[in-house]
C-alpha cells in the first residue's frame, strides 16, 4: 500500500513547485498558473488525507469541491484582471506593475 | 513494492515534471499546455484516491474550464509570446532557495508523524456522488457554504466581465 | 459781625483769583474779553472782603483767627499740622494794601496788554511783546496774575510759616512764569530763570530755618512762635548746633536769607533789574506791591523772633545782619540808580533801595516804620511802574506814527482799507493797514546799549505836555519816592525811619552810621528821581517818537489817579503824635494800630521828637529834587543827541555805575561759568555719559554676548542635533522605503521568507513542535 506520507510528500513538492513559480516567474499569468498548481496540490492533500482517516465522512470531498470552486472564481477575475492591465499598462511583467507604493 | 506503489509513483513522477516544465518553461503556451498535463496527473491521483467525482470535476474545471481561460488570455496578451525575456525576474534565485527550504521543512515535519506513514486506507469508503450532493445541500451540512460559494462565483462572474471590458463605463 | 463770618470772609478772600485762575486756563482762555472780565472780577472781589475784613479788624480791634487739622500726624493732636488764617493788624493793613493794588494793576493790564487795540486783531506772534497791539496770549496774562495775587493773599492772610512758604513760592513760580511772559525774547526767558535760580538760594536757607524752627519748638504757628516771651528767651538762650549762634539767631538769620532773595538785598539782587523784562504791569505788581514786599512782611512778622535776646533794646545778631545789609543795599541799588537810562531799570534799583530802608529800619528795632514804609511804598512804587508803563506806552504810540508817515501804506484798489490817504493817516489815533505791524516793535526800533527804543529815556523828553495825565500822577509818585514835605505818604514813613534810626544812634553807636547813610541815600534818591522826571516830562522831546506820543487809555490812567490819590493820603493815617513838638493828640492811628500786633511781646516806645532827623529828611529830599532838577531842567533841559551831565561829573565812577558794579559779570564769572563747566564736563561727561552710560553699555554688551553664547549653543547643539535626528529618520526612512517596490511577488517573499524564519525559530529555540 502507499503509505500516506508518500501522498503528502507529492503534494508538498507540487505546492513548492508552484510556489516557485508564482514567486519567480515575471509573467502575469505564469504567476497565476503557479498558483493554480499550488492550490492542487492543497486539494491533493485534502483527498488524501479524507481517504486515509476520514474516509466515511464526506467533508473531504466537499471541501475539495469548494477549493475547485474558488480556484475557478479566482482563475476567472485573475485573467480578467491581467487582461484590464495589459490593456492600461501595456504589460503582464508583474515587476513593471509597481506603483501601489511610496 | 506492489503495483499501487508503483503506479503511484509513475503517475507521481510524471506529474511533477510536469509541473516543473510548467514553472521552468519560457515559452508561455508550452507553459501552459504542460500545466494541462500537470493537471491531468493530478486527476489521475484523484483516481488512485479513489475519490472519482472528483477526478472527473478535476478534468472537468480545471482542464476544460481554468485551463483554457489560460490559454485565453495567454492569447489574448499575446505580443508577449514571441518575445524572448527573460522567464524568471530577479529574486528568482531566492525564491527557488526558499521553496528548497519548504520542501525540506515539509518533508521533515511529515516525517516526524508516526501515524502518516503507515496507515493503510480503510476500506470503508462513502463517497458516492448522490451522498456528496447531499451533503452539499443539507441543511445540517454544507448548504451554507454552497449558497456563499455559488454567490462567489457570481460575484467573480460579474467582476470579470467588468474588469475586462472594453472602452470606458 | 460774629467771628464766625469774620472767619468766613477771611477764608474765602484768597479764593476767587484761584478760581479765577481754573476758569481762564480751562475754560475762557480763547476769549480775551471774558477772560480780563473774570480775573478783574474775582480781585474785586477779595478787594471787597478784605475791606470788609479790614474795617471790622480796626474797628473792634479784634483779631481773626481760625485753623484746620490738615496733616493729621501721630495721635496727639496738638502735633498735627494745622493750617489756619490770622488776621492781627499787620495782616490787616497788608490786606488793605495787596488787594487794592492789585487790583489797580489788573484795570490797568487790561489797557497795557492791548484790549484798546482789539478791533485790528492779533498782529504779533504769541511770546513776543506787542507794543501797542493786542498781545496774543492776553489770557494766559490774566490767568498767571490772577494765580499770583491768589498766591499774595494766601500769604498775608497765613497764619503760619509754612503756609506762608507756599504762597512764597507759588509766587516765585508766577514771577518766573510772569518774567518770561514774552518767551519767544531771549533776554526774557532768561532773565526769568535767572530771577527763579537767585531767590531759590535765598528759599532754600529760608526752608532750612522754617525746618529748624519746627525740630526746635514743634510749632510754626505764627500765635505759639512769636506770642510767647518766655518762648522767644528760651530760644534766644539756647545754642544751636553752629557755635556762636543761638537757635533764635540762627533762626532769624536763615530767614532773613529768604527775604535777601526774595526782596532783592544785596548780595541777591540781581535778578530784579533783569526782571524789567516782563511786561510793566508785572513789574508794578511783583516788584513794587507784593512779592518784594512778602520778604519784608515775612521779616516784619517774624521780628520778636529776631529781635529775641535782646536786652535794653540792644541788637541781636539777625538785627545786626538785618542793618547791615540794609544799609548797605539802600546807597549801593541808588547809587546804581543814577546812572541807568531805562525807565524801568531806575525804579527797579529804586525799590531796592526802598525795601533796604525797611530791612534797615527793623534791623534798627523800628517795627512800626518798617511796616509804615512797607504800606506807603507799595503805592507810590506801583504808581511809578505804571506810570512808567504808560510812558512806555505813549513812546510806542509815537513810534507807530513816525513810522506810517515815513513808510505810508500802499492801499490795493481791491482790498477795503477804509482809510486811504497817508497823511490823513499818520496822526490818527490807529492806522490801520501799514506792512510793519508784523515785526515786534523793538526790531525795527533801534536798541542802545540793550535798552528797548521806548523806554530808553534820552529818547523821551517834553512828554508832560503830550501826557498830562501820566505827567502829573508820576509826579506825586516821584514826589513821594523822594520824600517831599508833608504832602506825600513817602515823607512820614521815610522820616519815622530816620527819626529812629536817630533815636537809636544815641544808644548805639552803629544806628548813628545807618541813620548817615540813609540820608545819603535819600538825598540820591531825591537827584535821580528828579532826573528821571526831568528827563523823561520836561524839556523838548528829543526823538520824533516822543513828539508824537500820546496819552493812554483811560484803563491805564484811572489806575494811576486812584493809586496817586492813596501816595498823598495813605502817609496821614502816620503822623507822629509829636510832630514838630506839638502835642496833636492821638493821631498816629497807625502806630498804634499796628503796635498792637506785638503788644506785650515787643516795648515799642514813643519817640521824642527831635528837629535833627526831621531836618534832615527834608533837606535830603528837596536838595535832591533841587539839584536834579537844576542839572537836567532848569539850567538847561537835555538836548537831543548831548551826553548825560552826570558823565562828565562822575567821570569815571560813571562807567562803573551804570555796569551795576560788575556784579553780574562777577556772578557769573565765579559762580555761573565754573557751574556750567563743572555740569558739563564732570556731571554729564564724566559722570552721566561714561560710568552709568558706560555701565549700561557694558551690562547691555554682555547681555548680548550671553545671548551670541545661547544662540551658539542653541544653533550647534540643539538645532544640529535635532536636525539631525530628523535627518536620522529621514535617512532611515527613504533606506527603509525602498522595501516598499510595489511588486507584490517581492511581498510574497518577503512574508513567506519571514514566515520561515519564524517557523524555524519557534521550532529550534521555543519548542514548538507540530
Amino acid at each position: 500500500m502507499v503509505p500516506l506520507n508518500w501522498y503528502l510528500i507529492v503534494a508538498a513538492l507540487l505546492f513548492c513547485i508552484g510556489l516557485y513559480g508564482a514567486l519567480a516567474r515575471r509573467n502575469a499569468i505564469a504567476v497565476l498558473i503557479g498558483i493554480e498548481l499550488m492550490l492542487n496540490a492543497v486539494n491533493i492533500n485534502l483527498v488524501a488525507f479524507w481517504r486515509y482517516l476520514t474516509p466515511q465522512l464526506i467533508s473531504g470531498q466537499a471541501y475539495a469541491v469548494f477549493v475547485f470552486t474558488v480556484a475557478a472564481a479566482e482563475a476567472a477575475v485573475g485573467l480578467a484582471l491581467i487582461i484590464s492591465i495589459y490593456r492600461n499598462r501595456e504589460t503582464v511583467v508583474v515587476e513593471e506593475i509597481d506603483i501601489l507604493k511610496w | 513494492m506492489t503495483v499501487g506503489q508503483l503506479l503511484f509513483i509513475v503517475v507521481s513522477a510524471a506529474t511533477l515534471l510536469s509541473a516543473l516544465i510548467t514553472v521552468i518553461n519560457r515559452n508561455l503556451f508550452h507553459a501552459a499546455l504542460w500545466l494541462i498535463a500537470t493537471l491531468f496527473g493530478v486527476a489521475a491521483l484523484f483516481v488512485l484516491l479513489e475519490a472519482g467525482f472528483l477526478a472527473a470535476v478535476q478534468v472537468l474545471l480545471y482542464i476544460g474550464a481554468i485551463a483554457t481561460l489560460i490559454i485565453f488570455a495567454v492569447m489574448l496578451t499575446r505580443r508577449l509570446m514571441t518575445e524572448t525575456r527573460e522567464a524568471v525576474n530577479s529574486e528568482w534565485w531566492l525564491s527557488a532557495a526558499l521553496a528548497g527550504v519548504l520542501i525540506v521543512l515539509l518533508i521533515a515535519i511529515i516525517g516526524r508523524v508516526p501515524a502518516w506513514a503507515s496507515t493503510a486506507p480503510q476500506a470503508d469508503v462513502s463517497g458516492s456522488i448522490a451522498e456528496l450532493g447531499q451533503a452539499l445541500v443539507s441543511p445540517d451540512l454544507y448548504v451554507l457554504p454552497f449558497e456563499l460559494a455559488s454567490v462567489m462565483l457570481l460575484v467573480a462572474l460579474i467582476g470579470a466581465i467588468i474588469i475586462a471590458r472594453e472602452g470606458r463605463r | 459781625m460774629d467771628a464766625e463770618l469774620l472767619q468766613t470772609l477771611v477764608w474765602l478772600i484768597p479764593l476767587p483769583p484761584l478760581i479765577a485762575f481754573g476758569l481762564i486756563v480751562l475754560f475762557t482762555y480763547r476769549s480775551k474779553g471774558l477772560s480780563h472780565w473774570i480775573a478783574i472780577l474775582s480781585v474785586l472781589l477779595s478787594f471787597l472782603l478784605a475791606q470788609v475784613v479790614f474795617w471790622n479788624v480796626v474797628t473792634t480791634g479784634e483779631e481773626v483767627h481760625a485753623h484746620l487739622p490738615w496733616l493729621s500726624a501721630g495721635t496727639n493732636p496738638e502735633d498735627w499740622l494745622n493750617f489756619g488764617i490770622l488776621v492781627d493788624p499787620l495782616a490787616a493793613v497788608m490786606l488793605f494794601m495787596v488787594p487794592l493794588t492789585c487790583l489797580m494793576i489788573f484795570i490797568y493790564s487790561v489797557g497795557y496788554m492791548g484790549w484798546p487795540a482789539r478791533k485790528e486783531g492779533v498782529k504779533t506772534p504769541p511770546g513776543l511783546p506787542a507794543g501797542i497791539g493786542l498781545d496774543a496770549n492776553y489770557s494766559r496774562f490774566f490767568a498767571f496774575i490772577s494765580l499770583f495775587a491768589f498766591a499774595m493773599l494766601l500769604l498775608v492772610v497765613a497764619d503760619n510759616l509754612l503756609l506762608l512758604f507756599v504762597g512764597w513760592e507759588i509766587m516765585g513760580l508766577c514771577s518766573y512764569l510772569l518774567i518770561g511772559f514774552w518767551f519767544q525774547k531771549p533776554s526774557a526767558y532768561r532773565a526769568a530763570v535767572k530771577a527763579f535760580m537767585t531767590t531759590r538760594i535765598g528759599d532754600v536757607l529760608m526752608m532750612l530755618g522754617i525746618g529748624y524752627l519746627y525740630f526746635h519748638s514743634g510749632t510754626l504757628t505764627f500765635s505759639e512762635v512769636l506770642t510767647n516771651p518766655q518762648a522767644l528767651e528760651a530760644m534766644a538762650a539756647t545754642p544751636s548746633f553752629i557755635g556762636g549762634l543761638s537757635v533764635a539767631a540762627l533762626i532769624g538769620l536763615l530767614l532773613f536769607a529768604g527775604t535777601v532773595g526774595k526782596s532783592a538785598q544785596f548780595p541777591l539782587h540781581v535778578w530784579l533789574p533783569d526782571a524789567m523784562e516782563g511786561p510793566t504791569p508785572v513789574s508794578a505788581m511783583i516788584h513794587a506791591a507784593t512779592m518784594v514786599s512778602a520778604g519784608v512782611y515775612m521779616v516784619i512778622r517774624m521780628f520778636p523772633l529776631l529781635q529775641a535776646g535782646s536786652h535794653e533794646g540792644a541788637l541781636t545778631l539777625p538785627m545786626v545782619a538785618m542793618a547791615v545789609i540794609g544799609t548797605f543795599s539802600a546807597l549801593f541799588a541808588a547809587t546804581i540808580a543814577l546812572a541807568q537810562n531805562d525807565v524801568k531799570r531806575v525804579l527797579a534799583y529804586s525799590t531796592i533801595s526802598q525795601l533796604a530802608y525797611m530791612v534797615a529800619a527793623l534791623g534798627i528795632g523800628a517795627y512800626v516804620a518798617a511796616a509804615f514804609h512797607l504800606i506807603t511804598h507799595a503805592f507810590f512804587k506801583a504808581l511809578l511802574f505804571l506810570g512808567s508803563g504808560s510812558v512806555i506806552h505813549g513812546m510806542e504810540h509815537g513810534e507807530h506814527h513816525v513810522h506810517a508817515m515815513l513808510h505810508p501804506p500802499r492801499v490795493p484798489s481791491y482790498v477795503g482799507q477804509g482809510e486811504a490817504h497817508p497823511a490823513d493817516e499818520a496822526h490818527e489815533a490807529h492806522p490801520a493797514g501799514g506792512h510793519h505791524e508784523a515785526h515786534a516793535p523793538a526790531a525795527h526800533a533801534e536798541e542802545a546799549e540793550g535798552i528797548p527804543f521806548a523806554q530808553n529815556m534820552m529818547n523821551m523828553g517834553g512828554l508832560a505836555q503830550r501826557m498830562r495825565w501820566t505827567f502829573l500822577t508820576f509826579l506825586i509818585g516821584g514826589l513821594a519816592l523822594s520824600g517831599f514835605p508833608l504832602i506825600t505818604a513817602g515823607f512820614w514813613s521815610k522820616d519815622e525811619i530816620l527819626a529812629e534810626a536817630f533815636h537809636k544812634g544815641q544808644t548805639h553807636p552803629g544806628a548813628m552810621l545807618v541813620f548817615i547813610v540813609l540820608a545819603l541815600a535819600a538825598f540820591v534818591t531825591a537827584f535821580y528821581t528828579a532826573r528821571q522826571i526831568a528827563l523823561t516830562f520836561l524839556g523838548r522831546p528829543r526823538t520824533a517818537a516822543a513828539e508824537h506820543a500820546q496819552e493812554s487809555s483811560a484803563w491805564i490812567v484811572a489806575p494811576l489817579v486812584v493809586l496817586a490819590i492813596l501816595a498823598i493820603s495813605a502817609g496821614w493815617v502816620g503822623i507822629p503824635n509829636n510832630f514838630l513838638g506839638l502835642h496833636l493828640g492821638d493821631i498816629n492811628w497807625f502806630h498804634h494800630f499796628v503796635g498792637e500786633t506785638v503788644h506785650g511781646v515787643i516795648e515799642l516806645e514813643e519817640l521824642p521828637f527831635n528837629p535833627v532827623p526831621l531836618l534832615t529828611s527834608v533837606m535830603a529830599a528837596l536838595g535832591g529834587l533841587g539839584l536834579g532838577f537844576w542839572l537836567y531842567a532848569w539850567r538847561r533841559p537835555l538836548a537831543a543827541g548831548e551826553p548825560d551831565p552826570l558823565i562828565g561829573i562822575l567821570g569815571g565812577l560813571h562807567p562803573v555805575l551804570q555796569n551795576k558794579y560788575y556784579m553780574d559779570e562777577f556772578y557769573r564769572d565765579v559762580f555761573v561759568r565754573p557751574t556750567q563747566r563743572f555740569a558739563e564736563n564732570v556731571v554729564y561727561q564724566a559722570i552721566d555719559k561714561e560710568t552709568i552710560d558706560g555701565l549700561l553699555h557694558a551690562i547691555a554688551r554682555a547681555a548680548l554676548w550671553v545671548a551670541e553664547g545661547y544662540r551658539a549653543f542653541d544653533r550647534g547643539v540643539v538645532h544640529e542635533a535635532g536636525d539631525a535626528i530628523a535627518e536620522g529618520i529621514k535617512g532611515f526612512g527613504r533606506q527603509f522605503r525602498t522595501i516598499q517596490t510595489g511588486r507584490v511577488q517581492e511581498y510574497l517573499l518577503l512574508s513567506l521568507v519571514a514566515a520561515v524564519a519564524f517557523g524555524l525559530f519557534f521550532y529550534f529555540f521555543i519548542g514548538v513542535r507540530p
